[in-house]
């Protein structure tokens, strides 16, 4: 598991591989709080996925909620739906491995800077905070492979539900 | 693109083009018919860093001929492609609905699906205070819930009562569709799928049913199957009176 810490020297690091080379165990990923070495404590964000992000990191930490903010308003209002700077790209990369969802402890990947900085999320109101469904993951949502609209099998699963008083029959 | 200015040669191979282009999966360029005038291919998708054109406006034709009554398909398909789980209680949001239209002399009865109208001139855009409510270049009426405050004048403004609001907390929304508490919320079109060259979810589900009662399309384009039938056809707006220019069209009603 990567663990990314937000820390402007490399040195702790150097420090702490040393301590586990030292004792050779793996210390626990999720020790809460502060990092031994740092004077100050440091957030523990899990990655996800992760790899190599859209634009620098350092530049994404001080600058992605502007960066969501403008292509919000381009995809909205416009239509623009280029991935690069799209949350819904972001959620894709970095949902826990864990829970599949950038929220739900301190280690998950906004929750735990955001928590740390005492900045509150709005985006996970409206927005979802998991990946696009499989149709293992997430029932409700059409499965990704699913491209032909509803199978005579959805439909007929979806008709004998008591859901049937949804809508019709409303009269004008 | 301007229709009038062409040959007929012109419209012709323009028409071939379009249907060589509907069959191939090429992606819509922009291409050039003869110097100044260029096409763009409605019937791909457009690429995904091009914004909505008003060049297109999107519409549906509903033929309430072909829809049975107590079928409801279209709304199921909603709830299921935006993720509206709820729908229970008459305060729950509900993008389309069904309804049963009775002449009270003749006694015939027809049924049809009623969601947002997606008006030219639409009044949830005329009394919006924070211009949350707005109209894409392509005729698609949204709301833009990051400035959505949730006062609901638009809701008292739509005669079609398109619009819902959001009482209650939501989980597990759809990524291509976010919702939540506080916002008002009608039918997008599917803009996320009109995004991608695909067809409404109601639409979609209406056909594989073998209805075939909704047609999505560009009314703009006098080569779309839409265009085509509302021109040959007698359809109606639902309350023309009130000038709106609705961008989804009925007939039998």
């Amino acid at each position: 598991m990567r663990i990314l810490t937000i820390q402007p020297k490399g040195l702790w690091r150097f420090a702490l591989l040393a301590a586990m080379l030292a004792v050779g165990v793996m210390p626990p990923a999720y020790a809460d709080g502060a990092v031994a070495p740092s004077r100050v404590p440091v957030p523990h964000i899990e990655i996800g996925k992760g790899d190599k992000c859209v634009a620098d990191e350092e530049f994404m930490r001080k600058n992605h909620m502007k960066m969501l903010m403008h292509h919000r308003d381009e995809t909205v209002h416009e239509g623009i739906r280029t991935t690069q700077y799209s949350l819904k790209n972001c959620i894709e990369c970095h949902a826990s491995k864990k829970n599949n969802s950038v929220l739900g402890s301190n280690e998950n990947f906004c929750q735990s800077c955001h928590s740390y900085a005492a900045v509150k999320i709005d985006c996970f109101e409206c927005h979802a905070n998991k990946p696009k469904a499989t149709g293992a993951f997430h029932p409700v949502v059409a499965g990704a492979g699913q491209v032909s609209g509803l199978g005579a099998a959805m439909r007929k699963e979806m008709h004998g539900d008591a859901d049937k008083t949804l809508s019709t029959g409303a009269a004008k | 693109m301007n229709e009038q200015n062409k040959t007929a040669e012109q419209v012709i191979e323009d028409y071939s083009r379009r249907k060589f282009l509907g069959t191939s999966a090429a992606v819509g360029a922009t291409l050039a018919i003869a110097p100044g005038i260029t096409l763009l291919d409605m019937a791909q998708a457009r690429p995904a860093d091009q914004a909505a054109s008003s060049k297109n406006r999107w519409g549906l034709l509903i033929d309430s001929n072909k829809c049975a009554t107590g079928c409801d398909d279209c709304v199921s398909a909603c709830f299921k492609e935006n993720a509206i789980k709820e729908g229970k209680k008459e305060t729950d949001s509900q993008w389309i609905r069904k309804i049963e239209l009775k002449d009270m002399q003749s006694g015939r009865t027809s049924s049809l699906p009623m969601m947002c109208q997606h008006c030219a001139e639409p009044p949830c855009v005329d009394v919006c205070p924070t211009g949350a409510s707005f109209k894409r270049a392509d005729g698609i009426v949204l709301v833009d819930r990051h400035i959505c405050i949730g006062c609901r004048y638009c809701m008292m403004a739509c005669p079609y009562k398109a619009r819902s609001f959001v009482h209650e907390e939501l989980t597990d929304q759809n990524p291509d569709v976010p919702r939540g508490k506080g916002c008002v919320e009608s039918c997008t079109l599917c803009v996320h799928r009109v995004d991608k060259g695909e067809q409404p979810a109601c639409v979609e589900a209406c056909s594989s049913s073998g209805k075939n009662a909704m047609i999505f399309g560009d009314l703009n384009d006098p080569n779309s199957e839409i265009s085509k039938r509302i021109a040959e056809t007698a359809t109606t707006q639902v309350r023309a009176d009130l000038q709106l220019n609705p961008g989804v069209r009925y007939q039998g009603i």
